[in-house]
């Protein structure tokens, strides 16, 4: 069972096809590691048992029937609590969608069915996606498997802890400010913001809608390409999602695992160091840059000047995005509902329902939002930000002109410990620093594992961004990377995951 | 809700202020399916059926624009003269109510897809009066509310209520005027004039049922006073819920009595919305809000913009039906009507039916005379629409070719149609199942001649002397005796035959 659970998914996949283990088999072991260790991780909001036993006893039945299936049939995978699932609950991580079961499935949840992907239920996050460490959920915290005292990062938080606790070999996440790529560089996991529009949002319960974009969570940068070839191409239902091929990130992950970069410039952004950054996370990053230019990539500095003004045009797109996408929560069709007594009115039920259902984050971004929003106010705000928005779209476009992909930090920290930043909003949306970016840009962004900062012992995440549908070019740069970081640790970074209290 | 309103007397609104329109005209499309998402858009469907995750405004659920909306706005825009826009978007209107399932309205803000048109309207004695058209944009409606309990069904009052959201993410395209001066004393009748062109305009694109009644059509009239001694811009009012083209008249000569009346009494008149109430003739204000209403609007992220290309736009232009103006001044043309002919016409709502009778082989004047001189009292009488009368220009058509035949006589005729308005089904089958075919067999009606002349002897002589007008008597009896089916001039032959 041990080997199930510490398996790729891509080898997971192989061994199903060939019929050496079942796919019931499979998902087994992962709902018992499940009920093993996620009293300790938390992870999960819901365990579809059932559901997911059901879905591999189809996948067996097909192969054992001489059907072909996808690449990835019969591997479990774990959905953060953002994407809707057909009868299955999924409440976002706010106690305000409590109980709800959606009528219909999120276009990414429909296709990762249709591949055979076995849903083992549903990942903790940050209410609303808002978050950096997971301890907004109204379900309690996620803890980091690393460290079962410090934030798994978020708002992604169960999907990323759940492959680091071995619970799911592929997870999916959504990326509006780093959700993605923060998580998976402090569980020591690869974690990849597909070009926005890549992957339909469909079903995707929205934060910010120019922002968010749902990709694939791993251990491997391969099956990481195998996932995000499953869940990615166009869909009608979104408007915003691309009418275009989708890029060959699988065909791009195994060339790279040939471990040669020569011909390939990376640039390394100069805005993304100094203060604020962890000493050992600067290390890690540098070492990782070396360990590039070793493959035969080109190294060169890049400035992107504008990307100082991230993290503030940030805060503005997306709380007022998010203003206006949290409106509908008002109790009149789902969710909870509060203080309908006969006495109130619509609009006082609405209020007290609004008061009781969101987390004090989300108030505070549907309150910043409604004020940048405000006449009188949306220029100097909204606007403002829109145009800073613009200039880091030329920054990057200007860097892309000389470089390949772009490399820094995924994160200025390793994972900070549980309570440490909750009482500080500043530090905390710090931690979405380098990452912001790429969400306002729109462009690919990755984050692969770059060892272990030497001064906590804690992973460390190298960031890759690419231009828009140029995810491949990340993926090669990627996999060419991982082979390289384990040669040099004689190890998988994730292999140095501690054992999990009550495992085996 | 009872409220008293001083209201001062037109001819003196007239003498002391010059009042000011503004109109704003939502018009639901009869597209196939909502704006947004993939539902059945059919009114009248039970209570929530026809809706799904999208207009539901379920969490997740994303929108799609649907393409025959975009194009049926563009023809509208182009229709209204209007120019086209290369590049707009969708913005969202932020405000709760229950109704609205995501508590934003995907509309069009600062980039409609139409703008800076016009349109001619016909008023009563013929004459133009040009509207300028500030814009028309895109828009979903929303749902309906239901309020239980009150004592009108609105909200005010009722003890609870009930959403029905088959409505909401219907295509709504709003047209809304610049500013209309200038009307003087017409002002009632140019914003119902409007309404009306509007409304025949949207019918011959064919993108609407333009029902008012059952709110394919809404207006809502902006009305203000500008004091003639100042020139100045007065303080408006909207009123909504105006729901036929004689209440948009009512509601603005209304409100121009009533701002008057506060004004020549040292009021103010309160920039609000108000509600008309088809009863009473009246508006009142709506529900009150404790601060202005910000619509928070934003560019909708979840939409692409829309860039109409040269090229589409043209197609589609080269797609517009024949307008009603230019039907009307063909039709006058072709079937050489005086102007107050086509007056009658046009007020009669009848040019459509008659162009399809004459097409159906009726003579223009014959359709006309049938149409607007005897049908369209009918439908007053039934209190329809002519269109909505139930008899068909083809069967008019028939009807007349059977008259023309000799086969029906003018009043048989008649109780054809009558037959048919009353459902009993083609004019063939009323004419068999009434018995109304023209007598025209010669010994029956002789027979019929003799027994009147013989019923009435001093007439007999009087005819048989040379008074052959009094004639009548004796076909008047015949007429009774074969119950009307005797062609009279054929009886009035045999008359005088028999008596000399």
């Amino acid at each position: 069972m041990t080997d199930l659970i510490r398996s790729t998914a891509a080898e997971l996949a192989a061994k199903i096809a060939s019929r050496e283990v079942s796919a019931v088999e499979v998902a087994q072991a992962h709902l018992d590691r499940i009920a093993e260790v996620d009293g300790a991780v938390n992870a999960f909001l819901h365990v579809d048992t059932e559901g997911a036993l059901k879905a591999a006893r189809k996948v067996d039945d097909d192969i054992a029937a001489g059907a072909h299936v996808g690449p990835l049939a019969g591997v479990p995978i774990a959905l953060k609590d953002v994407l809707t699932t057909e009868g299955v609950p999924t409440t976002v991580g706010s106690k305000i969608l409590e109980g709800w079961i959606p009528p219909y499935d999120a276009t990414v949840t429909r296709r990762l069915k249709e591949a055979g992907v076995v849903v083992l239920g549903k990942t903790n996050m940050d209410e609303f996606a808002m978050g950096s460490s997971t301890e907004n959920s109204a379900y309690g915290p996620t803890r980091n498997p690393w460290d079962l005292d410090r934030i798994p990062g978020g708002s992604g938080g169960g999907s990323a802890a759940a492959l680091a606790a071995f619970e799911a070999p592929l997870s999916i996440g959504t990326d509006t400010g780093g959700s993605i790529r923060q998580p998976g560089a402090v569980t020591g996991t690869v974690g990849v913001k597909p070009t926005y529009g890549g992957v339909s949002r469909y079903g995707l319960v929205a934060f910010s809608s120019s922002l968010d974009q749902a990709g694939p969570c791993a251990r491997t940068v391969l099956d990481a390409a195998l996932l995000h070839e499953v869940i990615a191409g166009y869909d009608p239902m979104d408007s915003t999602s691309i009418n275009a091929p989708v890029p060959p990130v699988v065909a791009a992950a195994r060339e790279g695992a040939n471990g040669d970069l020569s011909g390939v410039r990376v640039g390394v952004v100069t805005q993304f160091s100094g203060e604020g950054y962890q000493a050992g996370v600067l290390r890690s990053f540098e070492a990782a840059v070396a360990q590039l230019k070793q493959l035969g990539a080109e190294i060169v500095e890049v400035s992107c000047p504008s990307f100082d003004y991230a993290l503030p045009a940030y805060y503005l797109i997306a709380p007022s995005e998010a203003s206006s996408n949290l409106a509908r929560f008002d109790a009149m069709r789902y969710g909870i509902r509060v203080g309908d007594d006969g006495t109130r009115s619509a609009e006082e039920v609405m209020s007290l329902t609004r008061e009781a259902g969101f987390g004090p984050e989300v108030k505070r971004r549907i309150m910043i939002g409604t004020y940048a929003l405000s006449s009188g106010y949306y220029d100097a705000y909204y606007g403002s930000a829109q145009k800073v928005r613009t200039l880091i779209s030329r920054d990057f476009d200007a860097a892309f002109a000389t470089v390949d992909v772009l490399v820094s930090p995924t994160t200025p920290t390793t994972a900070f410990p549980i309570g440490e930043r909750t009482g500080d909003p500043m530090a905390m949306y710090k931690a979405d620093l380098c990452t912001i970016p790429a969400n306002l840009a729109g462009n690919a962004a990755m984050s692969v594992p770059s060892g272990l900062s030497d001064e906590d012992g804690l992973p460390v995440g190298l960031q890759i961004m690419a231009p828009a549908l140029q995810d491949h070019r990340m993926y090669r740069v990627a996999a060419a990377y991982e082979v390289a970081r384990d040669a040099a640790l004689g190890a998988t970074v994730i292999s140095g995951v501690p054992q999990l209290a009550g495992a085996r | 809700m009872t409220s008293v309103h001083e209201l001062m007397d037109y001819a003196e609104v007239i003498e002391r202020f010059d009042p000011v329109l503004g109109l704003e005209v939502h018009v639901e499309l009869h597209t196939n399916t909502k704006m947004f998402c993939g539902c059945a858009n059919v009114f009248g469907g039970e209570p929530n059926t026809q809706v799904c995750p999208v207009c539901l405004g379920m969490p997740g659920a994303l929108p799609a624009v649907n393409g025959t909306a975009v194009e049926s706005a563009i023809r509208i825009g182009l229709a209204l003269n209007c120019e086209i826009a290369e590049w707009c978007r969708f913005a969202r209107k932020n405000y709760f109510y229950p109704d609205m399932p995501k508590n934003f309205q995907t509309s069009q803000y600062d980039e409609p897809i139409a703008f800076n048109g016009f349109l001619d309207v016909t008023l009563d004695d013929g004459s133009l009066f040009r509207v300028e058209i500030e814009r028309a944009h895109m828009e979903e409606d929303t749902g309906k509310s239901l309020h239980v309990g009150g004592s009108d069904g609105r909200i005010h009052g009722a003890e609870h209520s009930l959403l029905d959201y088959n409505r909401a993410g219907v295509p709504l395209i709003e047209i809304v005027t610049k500013m209309i001066p200038g009307t003087g004393e017409r002002a009632p009748e140019v914003a119902r004039a409007y309404v009306t062109a509007l409304r025949d305009l949207l019918k011959a694109l064919d993108v609407s049922d333009v029902r008012m009644d059952q709110g394919s059509l809404r207006c809502d009239a902006n009305v203000s006073l500008s004091p003639k001694t100042t020139g100045e811009l007065g303080t408006r009012t909207e009123t909504k819920n105006v729901n036929s083209l004689r209440s948009v008249e009512r509601a603005v000569r209304f409100e121009m009595t009533r701002q008057a009346a506060v004004l020549a009494n040292g009021g103010s008149v309160t920039q609000e919305t108000r509600h008309f109430d088809e009863s009473t003739g009246s508006t009142s204000p709506g529900r009150k809000k404790e601060t202005a209403e910000d619509y928070r609007y934003f560019p909708e992220p979840d939409l692409v913009p829309i860039a109409p290309s040269r090229e589409w736009v043209e197609e589609l232009r080269g797609t517009l039906p024949e307008l009603p103006w230019e039907r009307r001044k063909r039709v006058q043309e072709e079937w050489s009507l005086t102007d107050a002919e086509l007056r009658d016409l046009v007020n009669a709502g009848a040019v459509d039916l008659v162009a399809a009778t004459v097409e159906a082989g009726a003579t223009p004047a014959e359709a006309r005379s049938w149409w607007v001189a005897y049908l369209t009292k009918e439908a007053n009488a039934r209190g329809v629409e002519l269109a909505e009368l139930g008899i068909t220009p083809a069967q008019i058509a028939r009807v007349v070719g059977l008259v023309n035949a000799g086969e029906l006589t003018n009043k048989l005729a008649r109780e054809v149609v009558t037959g048919v308005l009353e459902g009993e089904g083609e004019p063939e089958a009323v004419i068999e199942a009434r018995g109304l075919k023209v007598v025209s067999d010669d010994s029956a009606l002789e027979k019929a001649v003799d027994e009147a002349l013989a019923a009435q002897p001093d007439v007999a002589a009087k005819i048989r002397d040379g008074k052959v007008a009094a004639a009548g008597a004796i076909v008047g009896a015949v007429m009774k005796a074969t119950k009307g089916q005797a062609d009279a001039k054929r009886v009035r032959e045999l008359i005088i035959a028999r008596c000399s």
